[in-house]
C-alpha cells in the first residue's frame, strides 16, 4: 500500500532471511561431507591397507556434518539455532545409523545366498550328503509342518480369546488376561522352547525327547500373544452401530460375533495372523530344543526329529564339515529362503489389509 | 394399580452359551499355559538343584557358582545392548514422530519393523560373516591405545566374537521394538503443548524438550524395559557370534567372555544328558523370572500412562 514497500528495491536483503542459513545449506553440508569421507576411504584402499567400506565411510562422513551443521549454524545463526539444527542432525543420524545394518544385512544375505540358491537347494534332502551339493527340503517341509501345527493351535486360541475380551469379558479376569498377554509378548523364545520339552519329557517320560508337534507347541506359546493382541485391535475398530442393528433385529449374540463382527474384521485379523506366522517362522531356539535337527526327510509330526529351516541355517554353520565352503553356502541359502518367505508374508499381509479392509465410508 | 413391569429376560440360548464358554475357555487356557510353563520349568529344575554340584558342567563347588557367569554375562550383554540402542531409538522416533514428513513417516516406519522382521539366526550370521571381521581392526586400535582402561584390557581377541560384537548386534534387534513404542507415545504428545511452545519461539529442538520429552518419559522408561527383555532372552546370536568362557569379566574385546543363559542353553542343550539338561532347564527358568519380571514392570508403566493420556 505504501510507495515504501512498493519502490523498496529488491537489492536489499530481506529481514526475515538474514542470518540464516539458505535452504540449500545442510543438504550441501552432507553431501560434502560424505564425498570427503568417500575420497578418504577410497586413498586408503588403494594404499592397499584395507578393502574399501563404504558403510564406515558414510557412517564417518554423518557424524562429520553433525560437526559441521553446528559450527556453521553456530557462526551464522547463533546458539540456539545452532543446538536446534545439531538435534535435528543427529536424529537423522540416529535414522542412518539403523539403515546401514540393514542395509548390510540384505546385501550380504542377497550376495552369498544366490550361489546354492538353485533347484537341487528345494529338491534334496541332506541325507547321505557330506561335502557339497544337498538341499534343504526337508528343512522347508519341517518348517511349513511345524509352524502350520502352530498356526492351528494358536489362531483359535488367540481368536478365541480376543472376542472373549472385546465382547464378553469385564472384570477381573479380562483384565488379569489382557496383562498377562502383554508379558507373554516378552517371553524369550528359548523359555518357550524349554517348556516344551520339559512338559513332553515329563509326559512321555522320555529324558531326551524330540518331535516336531513339540516344536509347534513351543511356537504357539510365542504366537498366541500376538495373534490375542491383532485381532483384540481390530475387533474394537468394528464399529457398535453394526452389533446394535444386529440385535435389534433379534439376531443372538454368538451369531452376532459369528456373521457380523468377525466377517467386518476378517482383512484385519488374517493380517495379523499373517504377519504373528512371519514372526515365528524365524524362530530357531526353541525349535532346536525340542524338535532338533536331522539330515533326512520326516513328514510325521508326532515321532522323530525334524529339521527347520532356520535350525538348518544354524546347523550348517555351527557344524560344517573338513570343506566348510559348501556348508557356509548352504547357511546362507537357507538365510535368504527365510528372508524371501518373512518378505513374502509381510508383503501378503500389507495387502491384505489394503485390498480386503471394509469399506466403512459411503 | 398397575402390575410392576416385568423387564424381559434374555433367553438364555443354548448358541449364546457354547459359544461364551469356548471364549472364556480359550482365556483361561491362555493363563493355565503361562503358568504351566513356570511349573513345568521348576519341576523339571528340581533334580539339578538337589544334586551334587560336581556333576555340573566345570565341576563348580554349588549351583550358584556355575550360575553366577551366566546370570553376569547375561545382564552384561543386555545392558551393553540397551546402552546402544536406547539413544539411537529414541532418536528414530522423534525423527519418524516429529521430523520426518508426514507423508514419508509411515514408510520410514516399516523399514524399521523389517529389522524386526529379520530371523535371529540371519542376524546371527551376518554378525559372524559380516560384522565380527569389520570391527576386527577397530577393536585392535582401542586395545592398543586405550588398553590401560579396564574395559580394554589386552590380549585382544583375533576374531571380533566379543561381547561388543554381540551387544551391537543385539542392540540393532531391540531396536525395532523400542522405536515402535516409544514413537506411540511421542505422537500421544498433546498438539496444544507443542504449539504453545512453539508459539512462544521455542525452536523445535526446544519444543521436543519441553513439551514431548517429559510427556514421553514413562512411555520412554517402560520401552527400555521392553528392549532389555528381549536383549536378555535373545539366544541365537550370543550363541553364533560369543566366544565363551566360564569366567566374570568386564572387559569388552577378548575372547575370554562371560557366556549368556539363553546362548549357553543353545550350546550345550543337544549335547546334554542326565542332570545337565536339569541344570539348563533351572538356568532357563531363572532368565524366565527375570524377563517376567521386567515385562511387567514394564507393561505396567506403561498402562498406567494409557490411563492417564484419556484425558488429552
Amino acid at each position: 500500500m505504501s510507495t515504501a514497500t512498493a519502490t523498496a528495491p529488491d537489492t536489499t536483503t530481506n529481514a526475515l532471511t538474514t542470518g540464516r542459513l539458505p535452504r540449500w545449506a545442510p543438504w550441501a553440508l552432507l553431501g560434502f561431507s560424505w564425498v570427503v569421507f568417500v575420497i578418504v576411504f577410497s586413498i586408503i584402499a588403494m594404499a592397499g591397507e584395507t578393502e574399501f567400506n563404504i558403510a564406515a565411510a558414510l557412517f564417518l562422513g554423518t557424524i562429520l556434518f553433525d560437526v559441521l551443521i553446528f559450527s556453521v549454524t553456530y557462526l551464522v545463526e547463533g546458539a540456539r539455532q545452532a543446538r536446534d539444527r545439531l538435534m535435528t542432525s543427529l536424529v537423522a543420524t540416529a535414522f542412518i545409523i539403523a539403515l546401514i545394518p540393514l542395509v548390510s544385512l540384505l546385501f550380504t544375505v542377497l550376495v552369498n545366498g544366490t550361489a546354492r540358491f538353485d533347484i537341487a537347494f528345494f529338491s534334496q534332502s541332506m541325507r547321505n550328503v557330506v561335502g557339497e551339493g544337498g538341499g534343504a527340503l526337508h528343512a522347508i517341509m519341517g518348517t511349513l509342518l511345524i509352524t502350520g501345527a502352530a498356526t492351528l493351535i494358536s489362531v483359535p486360541v488367540g481368536l478365541l480369546t480376543a472376542i472373549y475380551l472385546v465382547e464378553y469379558g469385564r472384570g477381573k479376569l479380562a483384565r488379569a488376561i489382557t496383562f498377562f498377554v502383554d508379558v507373554m509378548t516378552g517371553i524369550p523364545s528359548i523359555v518357550a522352547g524349554l517348556f516344551a520339552f520339559a512338559f513332553f519329557s515329563l509326559v512321555f517320560s522320555d529324558p531326551g525327547i524330540r518331535f516336531g508337534l513339540g516344536g509347534s507347541v513351543a511356537l504357539s506359546l510365542l504366537m498366541i500373544p500376538v495373534v490375542v493382541r491383532s485381532s483384540e485391535e481390530m475387533l474394537k475398530l468394528v464399529p457398535n452401530e453394526l452389533r446394535e442393528a444386529s440385535y435389534a433385529l433379534g439376531v443372538p449374540k454368538w451369531l452376532t460375533i459369528l456373521k457380523i463382527v468377525i466377517p467386518t474384521s476378517i482383512a484385519g485379523i488374517t493380517t495379523g495372523v499373517t504377519l504373528a506366522i512371519s514372526r515365528v517362522i524365524g524362530e530357531t531356539a526353541p525349535l532346536l530344543i525340542i524338535s532338533g535337527f536331522t539330515a533326512s526327510m520326516n513328514y510325521n509330526l508326532f515321532d522323530e526329529k525334524m529339521m527347520s529351516l532356520p535350525v538348518f541355517v544354524y546347523t550348517q554353520y555351527a557344524n560344517p564339515g573338513s570343506d566348510i565352503q559348501p556348508y557356509l553356502e548352504r547357511a546362507w541359502a537357507g538365510a535368504l529362503t527365510l528372508i524371501v518367505i518373512v518378505m513374502v508374508l509381510n508383503l501378503i499381509a500389507r495387502l491384505i489389509a489394503k485390498i480386503f479392509s471394509p469399506k466403512l465410508g459411503r | 394399580m398397575t402390575t410392576a413391569p416385568v423387564s424381559p429376560r434374555a433367553k438364555l440360548r443354548l448358541g449364546d452359551r457354547i459359544f461364551s464358554t469356548s471364549t472364556v475357555t480359550a482365556g483361561v487356557i491362555i493363563l493355565v499355559a503361562l503358568a504351566a510353563v513356570a511349573v513345568f520349568l521348576i519341576a523339571q529344575s528340581i533334580p539339578a538343584l538337589v544334586a551334587d554340584p560336581a556333576e555340573l558342567k566345570g565341576s563348580p563347588s554349588s549351583f550358584w557358582e556355575f550360575v553366577a557367569p551366566l546370570a553376569f554375562g547375561t545382564v552384561w550383554a543386555a545392558f551393553l545392548a540397551l546402552l546402544m540402542a536406547l539413544p539411537i531409538s529414541i532418536g528414530i522416533a522423534l525423527f519418524i514422530s516429529h521430523y520426518a514428513p508426514r507423508r514419508v513417516a509411515q514408510s520410514l516406519g516399516y523399514i524399521i519393523d523389517l529389522l524386526a522382521a529379520v530371523p535371529s539366526v540371519v542376524f546371527g550370521l551376518w554378525g559372524i560373516k559380516v560384522l565380527a571381521p569389520a570391527v576386527t581392526p577397530l577393536y585392535n586400535w582401542l586395545v592398543e591405545n586405550f588398553g590401560w582402561f579396564p574395559l580394554f584390557t589386552p590380549p585382544v581377541s583375533g576374531t571380533g566374537r566379543t561381547v561388543l560384537t554381540v551387544a551391537i548386534v543385539l542392540a540393532v534387534m531391540i531396536i525395532p521394538i523400542i522405536t515402535a513404542v516409544t514413537r506411540e507415545v511421542f505422537l500421544q504428545t498433546p498438539v496444544l503443548h507443542e504449539e504453545a511452545a512453539l508459539a512462544l519461539g521455542a525452536t523445535r529442538w526446544e519444543m521436543i524438550q519441553m513439551a514431548v520429552l517429559p510427556f514421553g518419559r514413562p512411555g520412554m522408561i517402560s520401552a527400555a524395559m521392553l528392549g532389555l527383555g528381549r536383549a536378555l532372552g535373545e539366544t541365537m546370536v550370543v550363541a553364533m557370534v560369543l566366544s565363551p568362557a566360564l569366567v566374570i569379566s568386564f572387559v569388552l574385546t577378548s575372547s575370554t567372555n562371560s557366556p549368556t543363559i539363553a546362548g549357553n542353553i543353545a550350546l550345550n542343550f543337544p549335547e546334554a544328558h542326565g542332570v545337565g539338561v536339569n541344570a539348563l532347564i533351572a538356568t532357563g527358568l531363572i532368565l524366565f523370572a527375570i524377563t517376567f519380571v521386567i515385562n511387567s514392570i514394564a507393561r505396567v508403566v506403561i498402562n498406567r500412562r494409557k490411563a492417564f493420556s484419556g484425558a488429552n
